[in-house]
């Protein structure tokens, strides 16, 4: 406990200097399954968003979803609904929400969280089938959420 | 949007969802499949104890392509049954400290006729879940006094293709009630146990979403009614349980091992979605 208050406090330290600091997974604020700020600080890269949507030991989310704006990465999947429009169906905050941990949005839904370190059934060391030790590395970084949520937000109809 | 708007969208997609996946599932090919001028049965109503969570049963090879679904149908292109050849080899070899060989105590293979379409199941004399590996071993180490065979040895999967060839175009009829309900119950809460750091379980994939695509793979059922299969890929034949551990890695969780109680109670759970498929008899997968 004591550490933890500890670590809060230098958190916040560090916020009052530095304008914007990292926001750890565990620490993240859902506001009806949206997330209100940036969890890098840093803006997101559309560019680098379109390699964490396309690139399987990333992001992967082509496994699941197909759109008309990324038809030229190849055999999308069909398990999550195309995503054409979602910029217009949802805030950026909405969809960093979405991104970091969808069941916040979607009650039981087979998205999974990117953005979680914890709480699980057997964690695994990624996709070794050996075991892993939590908290576990979230599976994106909090730049490579930004950056997905940037690349979402030109999924415009 | 409030949030209460977002929900209720998200209600309709749902409804809509459920509608697409009915069509989804009409993407299992329309074909049958017929092996040496015997029909296989691919396709069947769900059993009972199912209680309508699939409203049909297909074999994994419905979601394979032309190519792969038509190489099963011919016993000459089908690689698997290379294996089969082999196996009728070991079993006919003499290994262990007692000089036995298969064939010693159970004459042709052609007496285990039947055998892969009823298990797992528990012995009824020692009361234990036995899968064919199991009774494999079994006889290898207490009647023979030779070593187990590892559970991927070739020769293990070679003899468990000559038996499953057995029973081909038999009905699977894994028993799910009496001394098998605790197996039955403890598999059936694995396969809906969301593992893992992707938080997937077999549902998910195989009762919520096959007939979808997960990038280039075609989610079929996970039935296990074509066990052994040879995996084109892998270029040899997989058990259900050395499958079951792919799965599992794949949620990015750590795996139960092949032969692990966990994995035996699966196995049997998994078998019984399937009741009513027929056994394939060393079938063809990607
Ligand atoms: C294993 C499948 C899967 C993966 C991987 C996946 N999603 Fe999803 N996603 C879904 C499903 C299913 C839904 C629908 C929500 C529900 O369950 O009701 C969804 C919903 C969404 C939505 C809202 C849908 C809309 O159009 O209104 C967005 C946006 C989204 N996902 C983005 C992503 C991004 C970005 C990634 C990768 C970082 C990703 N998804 C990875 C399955 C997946
Ligand atoms: C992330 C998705 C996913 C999850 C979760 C998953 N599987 Fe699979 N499984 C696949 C894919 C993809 C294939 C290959 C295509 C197919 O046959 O469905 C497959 C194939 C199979 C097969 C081979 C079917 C055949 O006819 O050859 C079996 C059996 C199977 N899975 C069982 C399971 C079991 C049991 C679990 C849970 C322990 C599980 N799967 C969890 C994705 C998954």
């Amino acid at each position: 406990m004591t550490r933890q208050i500890f670590i809060g406090m230098a958190i916040s330290a560090l916020g009052a200097t530095v304008a914007m600091a990292e926001i750890a997974p565990e620490n993240v604020e859902f506001t009806d399954g949206a997330i209100a700020q940036s969890l890098s600080g840093t803006a997101g890269n559309a560019e680098d968003g379109k390699k964490v949507f396309s690139t399987a030991g990333l992001g992967n989310c082509v496994a699941c979803h197909a759109a008309e704006i990324s038809k030229d990465i190849p055999f999308p999947g069909t398990v999550g609904p195309a995503l054409d429009g979602a910029a217009d169906r949802w805030t950026p905050e909405q969809l960093r929400g979405i991104v970091a941990n969808a069941k916040m949005m979607f009650d039981g839904t087979v998205m999974p969280s990117f953005y979680k370190t914890s709480g699980y059934i057997r964690p695994g060391d990624a996709y070794t089938g050996k075991a892993g030790t939590e908290p576990l590395p979230p599976i994106l970084s909090a730049q490579q959420i930004e950056d997905v949520v940037a690349y979402l937000q030109t999924f415009k109809e | 949007m409030t949030p209460r708007t977002i929900k209720t969208a998200l209600a309709a997609t749902a409804v809509l969802g459920f509608a697409f996946a009915g069509m989804a599932n009409a993407e299992a090919a329309d074909d049958t499949l017929v092996i040496d001028g015997t029909e296989i049965v691919t396709r069947a109503p769900a059993s009972a104890h199912l209680d309508g969570a699939l409203p049909e049963l297909y074999s994994g090879w419905h979601f394979r392509d032309a190519d792969t679904r038509a190489m099963e149908a011919d016993d000459f292109d089908n690689p698997g049954m290379i294996y089969v050849d082999r196996g009728l080899d070991s079993w006919n070899t003499v290994d262990g400290t007692e000089g036995k060989s298969c064939a010693s105590c159970h004459e042709g293979p052609e007496s285990m006729k039947g055998l892969r379409a009823v298990t797992p199941r528990v012995d009824a004399k020692t009361g234990k879940l036995m899968n064919i590996e199991a009774y494999i071993n079994d006889c290898r180490t207490t009647r023979m006094g030779a070593e187990a065979w590892g559970d991927k040895a070739e020769a293990m999967t070679d003899v468990m293709a000559l038996i499953s060839v057995q029973s081909r175009g038999e009905i699977m009829n894994v028993a799910t009630d009496g001394a098998a309900a605790p197996f039955y119950e403890k598999g059936k809460e694995m396969y809906y146990t969301r593992y893992g750091q992707l938080e997937l379980s077999c549902a998910n994939c195989h009762e919520q979403n096959y007939g979808n695509y997960i990038r280039s793979d075609h989610l079929s059922q996970g039935q296990t009614n074509g066990f052994p299969v040879y995996r084109l890929k892998d270029t040899k034949l997989t058990t259900a349980q050395g499958r079951f551990v792919g799965c599992v890695r794949d949620t990015r969780a750590e795996t139960f091992k092949i032969g692990s109680d966990e994995f035996n109670a699966l196995e049997l759970y998994v078998a019984s979605r399937g009741n009513g498929l027929a056994v394939e008899g060393v079938s063809v997968r990607n």
